[in-house]
Parts: C-alpha cells; structure tokens; sequence
C-alpha cells in the first residue's frame, strides 16, 4: 500500500521548489523595493545636488524663475510644525493611554480603545480638509490674536507669535498634525503600558503608593523603551505626513521667526510643486528634498523599530 | 500628615489631567467627525454616484472618481497582497530564524511607516518616467507597494498563531511543506489573513500623496490604465482648495464617501479578528 510513486515525489518535490522560491523572491522583493527607493531618489536628486553641493540644503532661496533652490525652508517646517505637533500630542497621548489602563471604568474600557483606534485609520487628507475649513478660520478668529496679544509682553516668546494672524500657517499645520498623530500615539502608548506585569503595580500598591506614584515610579521606567519608540513613530508620521499639511500650512519658502506665518514643509512642497515644476533642475531639486526626507524618516522610524524591538524581547524573555 | 495630603492632591490633579485630555482628544476627534458628516451629508444625492466631476459653477458628480478610486485600489490590492502573503509565508515558515528573515522583518517595518509620498516619487521615476506620461496603472503600482508591508506583516503573525502541532501533523503525514502550508496552514490563518488584506485595502484606499504625480486626476470618465485616471483623494484636494463652493461641497461629500468606507473596511477587519480570537479561546 505505502508505495511511494517515484513521479508523485518528483513532482512534490518541484512544487516545493516552485513555492519556496517564490516565496523567497516575494521576501527579497521587500528589500528590493527599498533599495529601489534609495537608488530611485539618489539618482533624481543628482543633478540637483551636483548643481548645488552642500549648499542646497543651508540656503533658503527657492527661486524656480532664476532656477536657485535651497532647502532650508522647507526642512525648518517639516522640523518645526512636528515638534509642535509631538509637544501637543505627546502629553495628551500620555494622558489617553494613562486613562485607558489605569482609570477607566472596564465598560468604557473596550469602546473608547476601539474609536482611538478606529480613528487612526482616518486618512490624512481628512484632517486636511477640516483643517482647512474648520480649524484655520478658527485659529486665526480666536487663537491667534490671543496668543499675540499675551505673547508681546513676554521677550523673546513673542517674536515667535508676531504679525497678522493669516489662519494658515506653521502654528495651524503644528496642531492639524498633532490631531492626525493623537490616536497613533495614544493606541501605541497604551499597548506599551498593558506590557507592564501587573505583578509589579500591585506591589506598588501594596506598599501604599498612590495611582500617579504607580504610574509614574513603575508604569513609566518600565516601559521607558516602548514609550520612546512610540513617540518615535508617530514623529516619522508627522515628519512625513502629507496631505494634513499642505492643505494649511500656506507654501511660503521663507524662513519666518514668527510661528504664525505661512510656510512649508519638504512633503508639502513635494505635492504642491511637483507636477507644475518646470525644467530638470526644479524636477530634481523637489526629488532631493524627497531624498532629504527618506533620509530623516528612515533614522527616526530605523531608531524607534529598534527600541520597540528591545521591549519585545523583554517582554518575551 | 501633611505629605499625604500632598500625594493625594498630586495624584488627583495628574489624574484630572489624564481626564482632561482624554476628554479634549476625543472632542476633537468627534470634533472632526461631526464636521466631515454634516458638511458631507449636505452635498449627497444621487447625483454624487452618477454623474462625472463637473466643470465649476455647474452641478456633477462623483463618478469617474469613485470608480477610478475602486480600480486603483482593487489593482493595487491584486498586486501587492500575493507579494505581501508570500513574503510572510517566508518570514513564518521557510526562514523563520534565518538571518535574512530578520533584516526583511526590519525593512518591512520601516516600510509601514513610510511616507506615501516617498513611494509615490520612486513609481515617478521608474514607470512614470519611463513610460513618458501618468498612468492609472502607475496609481495602482504605488498604492501595491503600500498594500505589501501590511498583508506581510499581518500574514506572518497570523501563521505564527498556527499552533505547531498541525504543522507537525501534516508532516508526519508525508506532505512537502508547501502542500502543509497551502493545505493546513493557509486555511487554519484565513481569517487572519483576510484581515491583513481588509486593513490594506484601508491603508491604500485614502492615500493622496502617491497618486498626485502617478495616477494624476482626470476630469472625464476613463477606463484607460495607461492614462491619467480620476480619484476620490487628488478629486478632494483639488477641489478643496479650489474657491468655487460647489467643488468644496464635492469635496466633503467625498472626504465623507472615503472615510465610511475605510470605517467599514477597519471595522469588518476588527470583527473578524475578534472572531478568530474567540475561536482560539474556545479550543484551549
């Protein structure tokens, strides 16, 4: 009975071959892609880069007329408008992910989870859009001639919040961000704090320790890796979002000290300029500021990978 | 006695805190939604799903960006999820402790977060490039690069959770392993891996950024792959920003059509998810 027909095994055999390298080919196709990108984005940016050196990215000119272009500009919002966004988004992501593990009634538990996480699938050109019309007109209303009127007292701080409120702006963009980014950070943060063995917080609260005093001397240093990492992450998001903000950030290559005017950032420059740039030079000099990009993201999410990976295999371990 | 008193207060003042702002998120975030709802509900008819995108100032639709958003998505899918689901088959099963595994595990995480439009600037410079002029098919090429770091990532998590037992089976049985993955594993993750494919769809369905220099936009209808073709994301961008009140209106009603969708696609995914899981616990 248990004859093996020698072409039934050269057949399994090929079929295995067959399926195995393809699934190797499928894997190697990752890396491809990301070598591609690399190779894709070095040789686009070349002329530009040749043209211009070092150069490129000190200098704040954006000129496509006299065809000088430096990216200053647009790396001082990307940089700016995600450090607003990560200083607003980061407490309040923290005080999110503190409210679903440590406070929350277990009913709510489950539902209020569900829509933070629901609500980080939302695409970004939706955030875009109401911040457009909802949020920018509210921002210069009422926003910022506040913050101009308590900031010009303040020395230094107000020149950070001078001029007309135009509405759209790196301050407008910054918050739009931090919206966008909120529910990444707070879901990631919180899966982070639900590693903690709760081992370790009853004996916190064995030894009398309050809710914050649990949180902040055992929660918090146990989790410091994962929380960074996911920190980390949701700045690669806003380093790298798009659409939520080139609907309000206003595209303006100056360099401006106050934090209410337009500006822009490397992404935004991409999508606003890209297909109406005209001649090599503009073409290759928005595909290096896309190279400047990878490169920035790719550290910041390389970086966080890494931490989020240490938590993993200390959890594991 | 004093220093309790002061715990205590500084306990319920950060907790206060950790209240206000899950409070201040959520109202913004319901903030969002109820804004895209009303704005987006005002502007639905019949219309929205019959007629193409109008010039401004006269009355139109939607259609040629809806459909030209489902193909996009649909061929994006086609391509990118088979690459994707093997990928992880060889990550979960063929070189599970290889060290190639582990940089392609690494990779594929940094792909995920990725700016889009990174990707859409690389299918700019190898297809768009090449071939002379955008291209729906273009569209479709970046949003498959989307597609495959999240069905990988989701195929390989969800053979891990094969209990290992079945695999042994199988093999005990005399099956190759590519007949023990196609015929015990695969079906034992299929939920699993439908789930993958649902939160893809999601992922690529709302992206803008790649498909402005890929897939471009067209005001007219076409089923054209090799011409630019009309979209719900770039349709919404342009028409937002535009000054004409009719376009912004087709633009909320769209951000709105694109926001249920993906809602609905994220919660099936979710659903079946949780079927899996209890699934899982009612075999243990």
């Amino acid at each position: 009975m248990a004859i093996i027909d020698p072409r039934h095994a050269a057949r399994q055999l090929f079929y295995e071959r067959v399926f195995k390298t393809s699934t190797l080919v499928a894997a190697l196709l990752v890396l491809l892609i990301l070598g591609g990108v690399a190779v894709s984005l070095i040789r686009g940016a070349w002329p530009a880069l040749r043209h211009f050196g070092f150069s490129f990215v000190t200098r704040e000119i954006w000129n496509p007329v006299t065809e000088e272009f430096g990216a200053l500009g647009p790396i001082y919002g990307t940089v700016v408008t995600s450090v607003i966004a990560m200083a607003l988004a980061v407490p309040t992501g923290f005080g999110i992910a503190l409210f679903l593990t440590e406070l929350c009634p277990a009913l709510l538990k489950r539902p209020i989870g569900v829509a933070v996480e629901l609500l980080a699938a939302v695409p970004s050109i939706i955030f875009g859009i109401w911040g457009l019309f909802v949020l920018a007109p509210l921002m210069q209303r009422h926003v910022e001639p506040w913050l101009i009127k308590h900031a010009h007292s303040i020395p230094v701080i107000h020149k950070m919040f001078m001029g007309p409120p135009f509405g759209i702006g790196i301050v407008t963009a910054g918050v739009v961000l931090a919206i966008m980014v909120l529910p990444f950070i707070s879901a990631t943060m919180r899966d982070v704090f639900d590693t903690v063995p709760p081992m370790l917080k009853e004996s916190g609260y064995g030894l009398g320790a309050t809710t914050w005093e649990v949180i902040w001397n055992v929660v918090v240093p146990h989790s410091r890796v994962g929380v960074v990492g996911g920190i980390m992450l949701g700045l690669g998001r806003a380093l790298g979002e798009t659409m939520a903000v080139t609907f309000v950030i206003g595209n303006a290559h100056r360099i401006s000290t106050s934090l209410l005017a337009p500006g822009t950032t490397i992404s935004s420059s991409i999508a606003n300029e890209f297909t109406e740039a005209v001649g090599d030079l503009y073409t290759s000099s928005l595909v290096a500021l896309g190279l400047l990009l990878f490169i920035i993201t790719f550290i910041v999410i390389a970086a966080a990978q890494a931490m989020l990976r240490r938590l993993e295999r200390r959890v594991t371990a | 006695m004093n220093r309790r008193v002061f715990r205590k207060g500084k306990n319920a003042a950060f907790l206060l805190l950790s209240l206000l702002a899950t409070a201040t998120g959520l109202v913004c975030l319901g903030a969002i939604l109820w804004t895209l709802l009303t704005h987006g509900l005002a502007g639905m008819s019949k219309h929205v799903f019959t007629e193409m995108t109008p010039p401004p100032g006269s009355e139109g639709g939607l259609l040629n960006a809806i459909y030209g958003s489902a193909i996009m998505t649909l061929l994006g899918i086609l391509i990118g999820s088979p690459i994707g689901v093997l990928a992880g088959t060889y990550l979960a099963e063929y070189g599970r402790h290889s060290r190639l595994s582990a940089i392609v595990r690494f990779i594929n995480d940094v792909l995920l977060s990725a700016p889009s439009i990174i990707i859409g600037l690389f299918i700019y410079q190898i297809v768009v490039v090449k071939m002379g002029h955008f291209s729906a098919f273009a569209g479709a090429l970046s949003l498959a690069v989307l597609a495959i770091p999240v069905t990988l990532r989701t195929t390989e998590d969800m053979l891990n959770l094969v209990p290992g037992g079945m695999k042994d089976s199988s093999a005990a049985l005399g099956a190759y392993t590519w007949r023990t993955i196609i015929s015990v594993l695969y079906p034992a993750a299929r939920s699993g891996i439908v789930t993958g494919l649902l939160l893809a769809i999601a992922r690529i369905s709302g992206e803008t950024a790649p498909l402005l220099f890929t897939a471009l936009n067209n005001q007219f209808w076409s089923t054209q792959l090799n011409a630019p073709m009309a979209n719900l994301p770039v349709v919404i961008f342009q028409f937002a920003l535009s000054p004409y009140k009719d376009w912004q209106d087709l633009a909320w009603t769209g951000a709105l059509i694109i926001t249920v969708s993906i809602l609905i696609l994220s919660v099936s995914a979710r659903i079946v998810l949780a079927l899996i899981q209890s699934d899982g616990s009612r075999g243990q």
